[in-house]
């Protein structure tokens, strides 16, 4: 195409016209003008090798029919977990995080012209906080895994001490994430074993590790196999006796029946958002939870905050802005507790609109449908040859682990998905060769689990 | 100048508009599985039962409503002009949006076996090659969330590369005093000390400075091209050899690239490492935060190093590689911010080569073109008017009132357009960096100029009054925000 007569809906001065007159106003006579401060050396010289631009609709149409080989529910069923869940996105959730004025503007700097998104940030942190029992939660990092490798950082920074340890029950998503965002400040990880019937945490072995050099002690709960810590806070005492500090990572489903993190004492808790009305996406965009159980703490935080304050000229009126910037990179350069800029905004927003839709009425009852569901999977599982559901005696909220007799997990995993049944993804690291691990939800009927044992018997 | 009122709806929290006795969805509840388990709390271990869970009771349409009327009071890209310098607030496709909201896409789960997701892997392949492509480096890793954990890659696959060919002495980083305040927290982040770099008065930096500020103990820079002043760095070869010749590597921060597509790539300017922005360049929202999406990109030299997953293609088709030999590891958990990287793609698609060269001269024209609309007397040049701007124009305020860059921002949004960004980069006295990108008509860019011309003559004589006016609220309060510290509602 040359120059003349060129159009692009998203390019609205490319006519040649548009182009004279704004060239005359710089003082350049060509377009290629304007790049002549490229040493021509440096300058590409060619046509990029890729496909020239196509219209809506053909580039509409061919990436639906390539997303279409995507094995996607409801035509293929879905009992995956590990830290992504399937849960419901209510319509009203999707109409919310669809407004243009959400998505399509950016970190509120001007707080006059932002306070929707700033006010909608402050509920999702004053909703996460009822929700964990904390006192602050910073308004999104990007996902778990990245949120517990700040928080393990955080603990270094807070305690000055050098090691942290992980729960060996820890989903390997995060033990990878923790280990890379923390070796480069020189800590150390240790592996807090756990107890092989039961799927917890192995106090004596915790006892044995925690030491003056302990920054702190990462756990999960409900944990990697699903299993429930039957008394986390003594658990957090231990900890706390050796002067460490206890980061608990959850699941924020589950607190709709289990306790919170600030009620056994956690001091800092991450987590993920995801089911809180955001889609699975094959892996992103997540939400990173990160809160904190005092103002004390959270001053040491990473990530943006927002705080409630007034009008100067209207102090009956609330407002919001960000607030504690000094933590923050912008400001702080190579001084600030983290580099995070651009973060997960509109996934918290997502978030908040999803805990008032739910309320803690529905909120209960979905907790309450999804542990019932999980056991009833479970019994079903365990009336199947070979098959031994569930393989820890813990007690479990949505997520248990399966093991076989004989059958490898690599080998069920792909005889599950062929018949269209996505679940038991291996956990053979942390368990063995012949386990699988399976979640089950809201989502899930008891056809599918009827489906799911159907499948499953076949493939074991 | 039109006029301009933001909604105002001084709206309630969420907690004050509830009331016992309200649910806003309804929860699905198997009656044969609900008889079977009769008090579901029994199967939680006694001493680990919740107490009590506080969240608001409202119904569906409040919750709508209350959402509604908060987005009304936030401005937006498809609202108006959002010239925020450094962040490329451009059109945002539609059709983007559309594709992925499918099932297919949403509903996919990141553990699922290769076989079954073959849809958006191969869409990944494609945008890796694409990427690749468009920068001159050898391969991208896309599981990086944003920018700056781009950066955090980039730095520790420095950091290791050295380790592992005899440089682990080496725990400097240089950084120019222009960069984003993201570069040193990075390089911070990633265990180095940070050496900053001055630039000269033309507002550039030299390779003569770096030279002298380069030693045994340098690990590498980092370096934003064209800088945040809207410049392009004239002597980055130089630097980037300067910097390779005392043993260190070359960090490209892709933050700037959208003045640079079709035209320039980073691979060809000895570049070692980098990222990009998505939500930038690549035309992804930016959500009012987040979510963005900074692939990291490297030389044949570095691949080796990039963050895992990497996307890999082999005969029995498209997979995620774990097992990059020299790896720095995972930095998030799963793949990447995949809905993020599925609209970038499709941005590609819908430009194309010869669209995306269009892009970046129609973004520097802008810039420009908005530029040399100002009245040079009220907003002189950062740094020497004779030298072009690239993907953006960086002035100050005239005269010595403190304060006044934030006062002309204020009074901007009074006229239903956002500021450009204040007092950044740091070494700008009263400084506004304005990035219009590509998406504005030649008649917006005008009533941009003209709004500030005529802002300042008000500025000048004390006929301003108080600013902002026509928002959702006055002037914000940000020092009562900190004093007392308010972060959460208690209820």
């Amino acid at each position: 195409m040359s120059g003349a007569s060129r159009r692009h809906p998203f390019l609205p001065n490319l006519d040649d016209d548009f182009v004279g007159r704004m060239l005359r106003r710089v003082g350049a006579a060509t377009l290629d003008d304007l790049f002549s401060d490229i040493p021509r050396d440096m300058k590409l010289g060619r046509a990029l090798r890729l496909p020239e631009g196509g219209s809506e609709y053909s580039v509409r149409r061919e990436i639906q029919a390539r997303l279409r080989q995507n094995k996607t529910p409801p035509e293929t069923l879905c009992f995956l977990g590990g830290g992504v869940w399937p849960h419901y996105v209510p319509a009203a959730v999707e109409s919310i995080t669809s407004r243009q004025e959400f998505y399509t503007s950016y970190t509120p700097y001007q707080a006059e012209v932002s306070q929707g998104v700033l006010q909608a940030l402050f509920e999702y942190q004053s909703l996460m906080c009822d929700l964990l029992g904390m006192e602050a939660c910073n308004s999104s990092l990007y996902d778990w895994a990245s949120a517990a490798g700040e928080a393990v950082r955080m603990a270094g920074r807070v305690t000055g001490r050098s090691k942290a340890l992980l729960g060996g029950n820890t989903g390997p998503q995060r033990r990878g994430v923790i280990k890379t965002y923390t070796e480069p400040m020189g800590m150390t990880l240790e592996t807090v074993d756990f107890d092989r019937a039961t799927g917890r945490t192995d106090r004596e072995d915790l006892r044995r590790k925690l030491s003056e050099d302990v920054a702190c002690l990462y756990f999960e709960n409900p944990n990697y196999f699903g299993v429930i810590e039957d008394d986390a806070a003594e658990l957090v005492s231990l900890v706390h006796g050796s002067g460490a500090l206890a980061v608990a990572g959850v699941d924020p489903i589950s607190l709709s029946l289990i306790r919170e993190p600030g009620a056994y004492g956690a001091d800092i808790a991450v987590g993920e958002g995801q089911p809180l009305g955001i889609p699975m996406n094959y892996g992103g965009p997540h939400l990173g939870i990160f809160a904190a159980k005092d103002i004390k703490l959270a001053r040491s935080m990473p990530g943006r905050l927002i705080g409630l304050t007034t009008p100067v000229a209207d102090q009956q009126r609330k407002a919001f802005a960000m607030v504690l910037q000094a933590r923050e990179q912008h400001i702080r350069r190579e001084g600030a507790m983290s580099n995070v800029c651009t973060n997960q905004s509109l996934m918290a927003v997502a978030a908040a609109s999803y805990l008032s839709l739910l309320g803690k009425e529905g909120f209960r009852r979905l907790g309450e449908t999804v542990i019932a569901n999980s056991h009833f999977a479970a019994k079903r599982l365990s009336r199947i040859d070979g098959v031994v559901s569930p393989h820890f005696k813990g007690s479990f909220f949505k997520e248990f682990v399966v093991s076989y007799k004989e059958a490898k997990a690599e080998s069920v995993f792909g005889k599950l998905a062929k018949r269209g049944v996505l679940a038991g993804s291996p956990t053979h690291r942390e368990v063995g060769s012949q386990s699988g691990l399976y979640c089950v939800t809201e989502v899930h009927t008891r056809d599918d689990v009827e489906k799911l044992a159907a499948a499953l018997a076949e493939a074991v | 100048m039109r006029k301009y009122t933001q909604a105002s709806w001084d709206e309630p929290l969420l907690k004050e508009l509830s009331r016992p006795g309200r649910v806003g969805n309804s929860v699905p509840s198997d009656p044969v599985i609900s008889s079977r388990f009769k008090d579901p709390l029994s199967l939680v271990p006694q001493s680990m039962r919740r107490a009590s869970l506080n969240l608001p009771e409202l119904s569906e349409l409040q919750v709508l409503r209350h959402f509604n009327r908060l987005s009304q009071m936030n401005f937006s890209v498809e609202l108006g002009m959002y010239p925020l310098g450094s962040c490329t607030m451009k059109y945002n496709p539609k059709v983007s949006e559309m594709i992925a909201s499918s099932d297919a896409m949403k509903g996919a789960h990141p553990l699922q076996p290769p076989e079954t997701v073959q849809g958006i892997l191969s869409i990944f392949y494609d945008l890796e090659r694409a990427l690749s492509e468009i920068t001159g480096m050898h391969r991208f890793s896309l599981s990086t969330a944003a920018g700056a954990q781009g950066e955090l890659a980039g730095v520790l696959m420095m950091r290791k590369y050295l380790a592992e060919h005899g440089g682990s002495a080496r725990d400097e980083i240089l950084v120019p005093d222009s960069a984003h305040g993201t570069n040193p927290a990075s390089a911070a982040m990633a265990g180095f000390k940070v050496v900053k770099v001055p630039s000269e008065a033309d507002g550039q930096v030299r390779a003569s400075r770096v030279k002298e500020l380069s030693s045994e103990k340098t690990a590498g820079m980092m370096f934003t091209v064209p800088n945040t002043l809207g410049l392009f760095e004239g002597e980055v070869k130089e630097v980037c050899d300067a910097v390779h010749e005392a043993g260190g590597l070359m960090y490209y921060d892709g933050a700037n690239m959208n003045a640079l597509l079709g035209r320039a790539r980073p691979g060809d300017m000895g570049f070692d490492v980098m990222h990009l922005n998505l939500h930038k360049t690549f035309a992804t929202p930016h959500g009012g935060g987040g979510p963005g999406a900074g692939p990291v990109g490297a030389t044949r030299k570095l691949a080796d190093y990039l963050p895992v997953p990497v996307v890999a293609k082999r005969k029995a088709g498209y997979s995620l590689d774990y097992g990059l030999k020299r790896t720095i590891g995972p930095l998030k958990g799963f793949v990447g911010n995949s809905a993020v990287l599925l609209r970038a793609y499709i941005y590609i698609r819908l430009l194309g080569a010869s669209g995306l060269r269009d892009v970046s001269s129609m973004a520097v024209l802008a810039a420009n073109y908005l530029w040399k609309s100002l009245d040079p007397e009220s907003f002189p040049a950062s740094h020497d008017a004779k030298l072009l701007r690239k993907h953006e124009a960086v002035v100050s305020v005239k005269g010595e009132l403190p304060g006044s860059a934030m006062t002309v921002a204020k009074a901007i949004l009074d006229l239903g357009m956002h500021a450009p960004t204040v007092y950044f980069p740091l070494i700008v006295h009263e400084a506004l960096m304005i990035e219009p990108t590509e998406s504005e008509p030649e008649e917006m860019l005008d009533e941009y100029a003209a709004a500030l011309n005529d802002i300042y003559a008000k500025l000048k004589g004390g006929a301003l009054g108080q600013v902002p006016k026509n928002t959702s609220v006055g002037k914000v309060d940000e020092v009562k925000a900190s004093h007392p510290l308010t972060l959460r509602i208690h209820w």
